[in-house]
């Protein structure tokens, strides 16, 4: 006799806890249910990423680098289930080699990035990189895990704080996801994943004054009505590709700050 | 307090700080009566115009041209034909050689730059002679070294221009900013229409005989006059790759919001409303100076001023004392006299809006002072002032005054120096006054600000980037940093 399977719910990641959205709503997506966030689900995954971005952008860049290695030791164990959400093994590979490849910058940003400045002036000016803070990402609709982990990895390396809108048409991949950050030593809050409809939540991600910067990957025909949002507060906007693998994706997401120390006796 | 500072405190003011009139001669510059649109290396004859006039006086300087949406199109024009034959295949070394030119002559003709900065806008000579003019000159010297060796700079990114940038300045550091915009956008490779503020415009139209002595190729560099309907026009112009914005954060943001969804790059360096932090341990007279530089400096048209004081408790009473007899030795008056510390408002909307904001101070319950001075009679002026009992909340403690208008907050402890430091919107600069290396270093990291200066306060440089975090804008201008907004770059 055929064993019934298990099936999993699928819900939202916000805060390191895994809710169902407070509306009550699900949609339907690749076969499953899938919880629908709400605006108020949209919000709660901001306050928790704010609450969360000070302690993540202020650990040391080895411990931060080690955490996103220890994000591609999970997904690793977890090949073959990635393997049935998406295009297959070579996209989780693939997925699983930029973290670590992002892994490895988190140490090396401020040397690539910053550097001391020779001013006309008796005084020690350098500049180094620091995160932007809360930054909102909308995920590429495909590839459903590839195009999640390009996006994402950038913003998490550099010590900011995500809140992730999923692929709306591919949302499993990004569920899934969310179970390897929740036990990957990342901190609750630091990435935050919401599926739904994402002409409903992108509007209030675009528009929200305590978000810093937006990532519009998976915006489409959206773009020109969230970069308009955005400047309510004057966000970074930046438009992420599903496919592209560059430091340059980090620095999308920092602030240079210049330091002029004095020198004297 | 040490016997030291006793006696010091109790030293009497002199009570009379007249001095004999030093002013600085005014004939080394030629005003002319009417000027056009610099555009394609000639002067275009413009359709309709308005009056510049000298803050200090209310004098009538000249007729300018108020560019109509035509004429920034024949600029932008020139400048893509500009860029299309020639400037953009130009070898970097040559552009550089025509940089170190600029720089050059600027350095040549600086007194005369120096002096019709202070007539059109208001500021000190002794400001305008020793800040504006060395560091406009030294930017473009900085970033004529640049031009070529922009791929050292970007490595593997094979470094190319943007095209057209259109650039918009303010009124506070009319040639400076001018330099900060011209210079990185020349070094790499973009040619450029730039709108200089419609109170200040009378040194970008000289410095078009710079770009002449220096014989730079026609439409590389075009300037328009006009006020915000100009700056629009630049804005929603298609054949504009690029857009450099410094001004207030309002018009920022309309910028922005106007761009969403053309394509077309964008750097914005905005307001701000910066902490001045000293703890008790400072230098206490170095900092009051740095204080007094720090807010009065330009008249406090500085975006990046150090509006809000923020004093530890402690040595609160003896840093308002010192503040205030320092204050009352502060020369308001006549831009071109070599003694003057403050000279003009800028313009009577500026004068109007800094009164508005001072009342507003009052009527929440700030406490003011200002130092007895004689204003004088013609003119916009305004009273190097500070406000006392000033709550976070307070108008004056959140927005942009842009005038010589200090607010004083307390703090007892770093962590609270901190939060009070970052409770603005802003995030442009901030100052830290401390003996110990350990703190300046633990506060830089912790103040969400683009520059922090330590133990001083207003400085600047060509290789130190600039630029603000949250809504003080984004890009950097100055050092390698500031190469980028004009580059594109593969990832």
């Amino acid at each position: 006799m055929s064993r019934l399977p298990v099936r999993k719910t699928y819900k939202l990641y916000v805060d390191g806890a895994f809710p169902r959205s407070e509306s009550g709503r699900t949609y339907e997506a690749e076969g499953a249910n899938v919880a629908r966030a709400s605006r108020k689900d949209l919000r709660d995954a901001v306050r928790a990423a704010r609450a969360a971005q000070a302690k993540w952008g202020a650990a040391t860049a080895y411990n931060r680098g080690q955490v996103l290695y220890r994000v591609a030791e999970m997904l690793e164990t977890r090949r073959a289930e990635f393997a049935e959400l998406c295009s297959g093994r070579d996209e989780v590979e693939q997925a699983i080699d930029r973290i670590v490849w992002y892994a490895g910058w988190a140490d090396k940003l401020s040397q690539v990035l910053g550097g001391s400045n020779p001013v006309a002036a008796p005084y020690f000016n350098f500049t180094i990189p620091e995160p932007t803070g809360v930054v909102g990402v909308l995920a590429p609709e495909e590839p459903a895990l590839g195009g999640l982990v390009s996006r994402v990895a950038p913003v998490m390396v550099g010590g900011n704080a995500a809140v992730v809108v999923a692929s709306e048409s591919r949302p499993l991949a990004a569920v899934e996801f969310a179970e390897v950050l929740a036990t990957s030593d990342v901190p609750g809050g630091v990435v935050n994943i919401l599926t739904g409809h994402k002409h409903e939540l992108a509007p209030w991600l675009a528009s929200h004054m305590d978000v810093n910067a937006l990532d519009l990957a998976g915006a489409n025909g959206l773009a020109p009505e969230l970069e308009r949002a955005a400047a309510e507060n004057v966000k970074r906007v930046h438009h992420g590709r599903a496919d592209v693998q560059s430091p340059w994706e980090i620095a999308a997401f920092l602030e240079l700050k210049t330091v002029w120390h004095p020198i004297g006796v | 307090m040490s016997d030291v500072e006793r006696r010091q405190d109790r030293a009497p003011v002199p009570t009379d700080w007249t001095y004999a009139p030093a002013p600085e001669a005014r004939d080394i510059v030629t005003i002319e009566e009417r000027y056009g649109h610099y555009v394609g290396g000639e002067w275009l004859e413009p359709a309709e115009t308005y009056t510049t006039l000298s803050p200090a006086t209310e004098e009538l300087l000249a007729e300018v041209g108020q560019a109509t949406p035509a004429e920034v199109g024949a600029a932008v024009d020139a400048a893509r034909d500009a860029y299309e034959n020639g400037w953009s295949a130009l070898p970097g070394s040559e552009r550089a050689k025509y940089l170190f030119r600029i720089a050059r002559v600027l350095q040549e003709r600086s007194r005369e730059f120096a002096v019709l900065e202070s007539i059109n806008g208001g500021k000190p000579i002794k400001e305008s002679r020793d800040v504006d003019l060395p560091l406009a000159a030294a930017h473009f010297f900085y970033y004529a070294g640049w031009a070529d060796k922009l791929e050292y700079a970007f490595p593997n990114r094979r470094p190319g221009p943007v095209g057209v940038a259109g650039q918009i300045i303010p009124w506070n550091f009319p040639l400076l900013m001018l330099a900060w915009k011209i210079a990185p956008a020349l070094a790499c490779g973009n040619t450029v229409v730039l709108k200089p503020a419609e109170t200040t415009p009378l040194t970008a139209l000289l410095f078009c005989d710079v770009l002449r002595q220096a014989e730079l190729p026609p439409g590389v560099v075009n300037i328009v006059t006009g006020d915000g309907r100009t700056g629009a026009a630049l804005v929603q112009h298609p054949g504009v790759d690029k857009i450099a914005f410094t001004g207030s954060t309002d018009v920022g943001k309309a910028i922005q919001r106007e761009l969403a969804g053309t394509g077309k790059r964008l750097t914005l360096e905005l307001g701000g409303k910066a902490a001045n932090v000293i703890f008790d341990d400072a230098a206490l007279d170095q900092a009051v100076e740095g204080i007094v530089n720090g807010i009065y400096f330009n008249q406090g048209h500085v975006c990046c001023a150090g509006s809000r004081l923020l004093v530890q408790e402690s040595i609160y009473e003896q840093t308002i004392s010192k503040l205030r007899r320092r204050m009352e030795t502060l020369r308001v008056g006549d831009p071109l006299d070599k003694n003057t510390d403050i000279g003009a408002i800028n313009s009577r909307q500026q004068l109007e809006k800094i009164t508005e904001l001072v009342e507003s101070g009052k009527e929440e319950g700030a406490e003011i002072y200002q130092p007895p001075c004689r204003l004088p009679e013609r003119g916009y002026w305004f009273a190097p002032t500070v406000f006392t009992n000033v709550a976070q909340s307070y108008r004056i403690a959140q927005e942009e005054i842009f005038g010589p208008v200090l607010s004083v907050l307390t703090f007892r402890t770093p962590d609270e120096a901190v939060e009070k430091a970052n409770n603005t919107a802003y995030g442009l600069s901030a100052g830290v006054w401390t003996e110990k290396g350990s703190r300046i270093l633990w506060m830089a990291q912790r103040l969400r600000a683009g520059v922090v200066w330590a133990n001083t306060y207003n400085r600047f440089d060509p290789s130190s980037p600039f630029g603000g975090y949250r809504e003080s804008g984004f890009g950097r201008e100055g050092g390698l940093h500031g190469l980028e907004p004009y580059l594109e770059l593969e990832s």
